[in-house]
């Protein structure tokens, strides 16, 4: 049901920019006003959210450890999982953010008769999401070569690396596959993994269709409805250059192109897609677990109340004394002649 | 209520969820799964607000009248206190990695004991309450009213988290929902809704400086017990000393050890190996009756419950002129000293300078990893005094145990605690197998009564909770004879044995000085015919 609405609402969008673009001409609009607006909301979204996050403290070194402690100098500390430097941070969200190293370790829980548990290795959600993150890259930098004049080398390698295969008249991206076949995945993944389907909001649904458009769209107007790339270019260069002009023959589909992809950065800093820059800022990976080592700063930090040493000798003076232990004070009569 | 037999629970987990929405199915409180109310003295006794009678059963949980604003503005301070709060409410990509991570999950199938729908209870109000989105869209952005059913939502599943972090190891970003279960729960406290399991040994160890009100001379006098008893199977009779003013260290450990089997065998341990020292090193270590504790209740209750009950160690550090800490085997007490004890006490203490460095007296070796704490973990200080070969053990009077070894969750999640524990065992023991890779070291799962959920009444929750780590046990059992499960942790000495009875008879536990205190040779000790348990030793058995 959530799915449905949720392609519904991107059917929508499609709609809109079909209408409004399409039927409605209104290309200066679609084509420059709408880009112009997203990406100024992205940006800002985006710095606002990340401010925002930063603003409150870290009050307690709270490192999820992930392997041996530095410890005694004959035990092998795991420096990656465990860091206890910033170096060892660097590497920990290193593999963290490049290779989604956490991921890496998912297990699933099987119930056998016996009774018996068994954890088994599922590492399908790892790897459709690294392909998943990794085509989505490549796409965006390859996008470039329509913002840059000249195209920068690193560009175009990529195109011809992307393009290899060299299938059809345009050369068929691998990453065109690639990322249709791992939103496919993590679409049906949500859709048939019971666990994941009951945790499943709008909001995770919504995103994946949103981008499962834009690739399709992208795709489409590259293989099938053609567009006038040269026209094309002629629109993004105007508008990185600031001089933005809607030049005649770009179709339709490539409104409704740019308007998804629009939706897509207005809504990114609203929504779960912070992750991206939420994942730097977790205080379970970002932090050295040095904290017996270290002494840090609660900027916050208040005095409590607290039971005092003497408040509790005060109550137990008697018994301390003939228990024979130790007082600060001694008693005000000997406990033999209180009798 | 009773427990359901093992087969019977084992048979009714079904990991489906049902069909309807989370949000519309309503909190069901089961007898077996949730603790008792906190007895309102006791919330009193550290004055914690709005304590009166009330029962979970009950439709009307008695709120204070102004609860939602109570609730609100809690939320309001606590994302301006800690950016992980933030963070987590709004990075989740509901993903499901974390979610058969959690033993309770795992062993109830409860849907809302999925980590991510744990957090998701919290994550969906703050969603209705502060964000845009949330306020216009509503359940479509996945947010939804704060109702008194919220609030019992909360308190039920918040209360059946251990705080235990697995779900944290798989989680992508590292979003730690025993993090947000602990700012749960200090939401809760806010509207005088604890368990009493928590709330009665706060109050305890305030005032008597122990979770169990032991009082100092009737902690002294079970000390002295365990003296007799070691003198009975050794000869020897160590002669603790306590709150003395100028010993080398002061020795905190949890008082579960003091109190209940199997820890008191570790504790026999302790007075053994400090008697050894003593002897053969003049080391002096005095016990505080004043810091009586080192597990820490207010961990489970709040951040400023957690520091009001902590500052105790470093006073009396202070007050009794020691050079350093020595902290026994225990589990939340390690992480909160690990993560927040330095940073908590500053302004109580002042920085640390009052202790040195600590550094062991016997072996020189400085322990480089607690340079800023000055507290050092009995398990590392006596890893480090075997490795240097200051100990005389004889291994062979633990050849009846066939070990295996629980990392308890706290000390291997939040610190990284994984080498020490297992070179002692193997250098104490001569059969030590490691259970599944999947089930220790990081991996670990939690004993299914930790971070306050011992209590009795809720055994259920505590047999489904403890099913994978028992699984794991199980298997190790079977596969090579394993008659007995080492840990590092009091409350893991508190549950364990009731969940091995329970899933796999035939496995006892203990903490790794019981095996120390085994092993270790006393000078002009006499020949032992039993190990601390009273039990004969190999060999001894027809004498
Ligand atoms: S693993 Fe992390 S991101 Fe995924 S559902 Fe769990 S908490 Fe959310
Ligand atoms: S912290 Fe532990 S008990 Fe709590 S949700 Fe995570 S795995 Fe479950």
């Amino acid at each position: 049901m959530k799915a449905i609405y949720s392609l519904f609402l991107v059917f929508a969008l499609v709609l809109v920019a079909l209408l409004g673009a399409g039927a409605g001409g209104m290309h200066y609009l679609f084509g420059v006003i709408i880009p112009y607006v997203a990406v100024v909301l992205f940006v800002v979204g985006f710095v606002l959210r990340v401010i925002r996050w930063g603003k409150s403290p870290v009050p307690f070194r709270i490192p999820t450890t992930c392997g041996q402690e530095f410890s005694l100098p004959w035990i092998k500390q795991n420096k990656i999982d465990n860091p206890s430097t910033t170096w060892g941070v660097i590497l920990r969200m290193f593999f963290e953010v490049v290779l989604f190293r956490s991921l890496f370790r998912n297990t699933k829980v099987e119930l056998h008769d016996g009774p018996k548990l068994a954890y088994a290795s599922n590492k399908w959600l790892w790897l459709f999401a690294l392909l998943f993150h990794y085509s989505f890259l490549t796409i965006f930098l390859r996008h470039m070569r329509f913002f840059t004049e000249p195209v920068p080398g690193f560009f175009q390698m990529l195109d011809s690396i992307d393009g290899m295969l060299q299938i059809g008249a345009p050369t068929l991206y691998l990453t065109d596959v690639v990322i249709v076949v791992a939103v496919t995945y993590l679409f049906m993944r949500r859709v048939v993994n019971p666990q994941v389907r009951y945790v499943s909001l709008p909001a995770d649904y919504f995103p994946l269709f949103l981008i499962l458009g834009i690739v399709l769209s992208g795709i489409f107007m590259r293989y099938f409805i053609k567009t006038d790339i040269v026209a094309v270019k002629e629109l993004t260069m105007g508008l990185v250059t600031f001089n933005p002009k809607v030049p005649e023959g770009v179709g339709t589909i490539f409104y409704i192109h740019v308007f998804l992809v629009s939706v897509l950065l207005i809504y990114f800093p609203l929504s779960k897609l912070m992750h991206m820059g939420g994942v730097f800022l977790s205080p379970t990976r970002n932090l050295a677990n040095n904290s017996r080592m270290k002494t840090h700063v609660n900027p916050w930090n208040y005095p409590v109340k607290i039971h005092t040493y003497e408040a509790y000798e005060d109550e137990f003076r008697e018994r301390m004394v003939e228990a024979g232990l130790p007082v600060e004070k001694p008693l005000e009569q000997p406990v033999e002649n209180k009798e | 209520m009773a427990t359901p037999k093992p087969q019977e629970l084992f048979a009714s987990i079904n990991h489906r969820p049902p069909k309807k929405d989370w949000m519309d199915v309503p909190v069901e409180i089961k007898p077996g799964r949730y603790c008792y109310a906190a007895n309102p003295k006791s919330l009193e006794a550290v004055g914690m607000p709005h304590a009166r009678q009330w029962n979970p059963l009950d439709d009307d949980w008695k709120l204070p009248e102004n609860w939602k604003e109570i609730i609100i503005q809690g939320i309001r301070e606590r994302l301006e206190k800690f950016r992980s709060f933030k963070v987590f409410m709004d990075i989740c990509v509901r993903c499901g990695a974390c979610a058969d991570k959690c033993h309770y999950f795992i062993g109830s199938g409860d849907p809302k004991n999925m980590p991510v729908l744990r957090a998701e209870l919290l994550r969906s109000i703050y969603r209705g309450e502060f964000t845009k989105a949330g306020k216009i869209l509503g359940r479509f952005a996945g947010a939804r009213k704060l109702t008194p059913e919220v609030i019992k939502e909360w308190w039920y599943y918040f209360f059946q988290c251990s705080e235990c972090r697995r779900c944290s190891v798989f989680c992508p970003y590292g979003i730690d929902t025993a993090e947000i279960t602990i700012l749960g729960r200090e939401l809760l406290n806010l509207l005088g809704l604890n368990i009493d399991w928590i709330a009665t040994p706060v109050a305890n160890c305030y005032r008597t400086g122990n979770h169990l009100g032991i009082q100092p001379h009737a902690f002294k006098d079970m000390i002295d017990f365990f003296c007799d008893d070691i003198e009975e199977i050794t000869g020897i009779r160590p002669e603790p000393s306590f709150n003395k003013k100028g010993a080398d260290i002061l020795f905190i450990t949890p008082s579960g050890d003091v109190f209940a089997d199997p820890g008191t065998y570790t504790c026999m341990g302790y007075l053994m190996l400090f008697h050894y020292l003593k002897e053969e090193y003049g080391l002096e270590v005095t016990w505080s009756t004043y810091a009586s504790e080192g597990g820490n209740f207010g961990f489970f209750t709040s951040h400023e419950m957690m520091k009001r009950l902590n500052a105790k160690m470093y006073l009396e550090a202070k007050r009794l002129g020691v050079k350093w800490i020595l902290g026994g085997e225990c589990g939340h007490m390690w992480r909160v000293i690990h993560q927040y004890m330095a940073t908590m006490q500053q302004d109580m203490v002042g920085d640390l300078d009052f202790l040195e460095e600590p550094v062991s007296p016997i072996t020189g070796t400085k322990f480089e990893n607690a340079k800023a704490t000055k507290m050092v973990h009995i398990v590392e200080f006596t890893a480090d005094l075997i490795k240097h070969g200051k100990l005389k053990l004889d291994k062979s009077r633990n050849d009846n145990l066939i070990m295996t070894f629980h990392d308890s969750c706290n000390p291997s999640r939040g610190m990284g605690f994984h080498e020490e524990p297992r070179y002692i065992i193997k250098n104490t023991c001569n059969h030590f197998y490691d259970m599944p890779e999947n089930t220790i070291r990081e991996q670990t799962f939690c004993c299914g009564g930790g971070a306050g959920l011992n209590a009795g009444e809720n055994e259920e929750l505590r047999m489904m909770g403890g099913l994978p780590r028992a699984n794991a046990v199980k298997y190790v059992h079977e596969k090579y004879g394993v008659n007995m499960l080492g840990c590092i942790c009091a409350i893991d000495r508190a549950v364990l044995p009731n969940s091995m009875n329970y899933w796999v008879p035939g496995v006892q536990v203990t903490g790794l000085h019981e095996l120390v205190g085994n092993a270790l040779v006393l000078p002009g000790e006499q020949e032992r015919e039993t190990n601390l348990r009273g039990e004969p030793l190999p060999g001894k058995e027809d004498i």
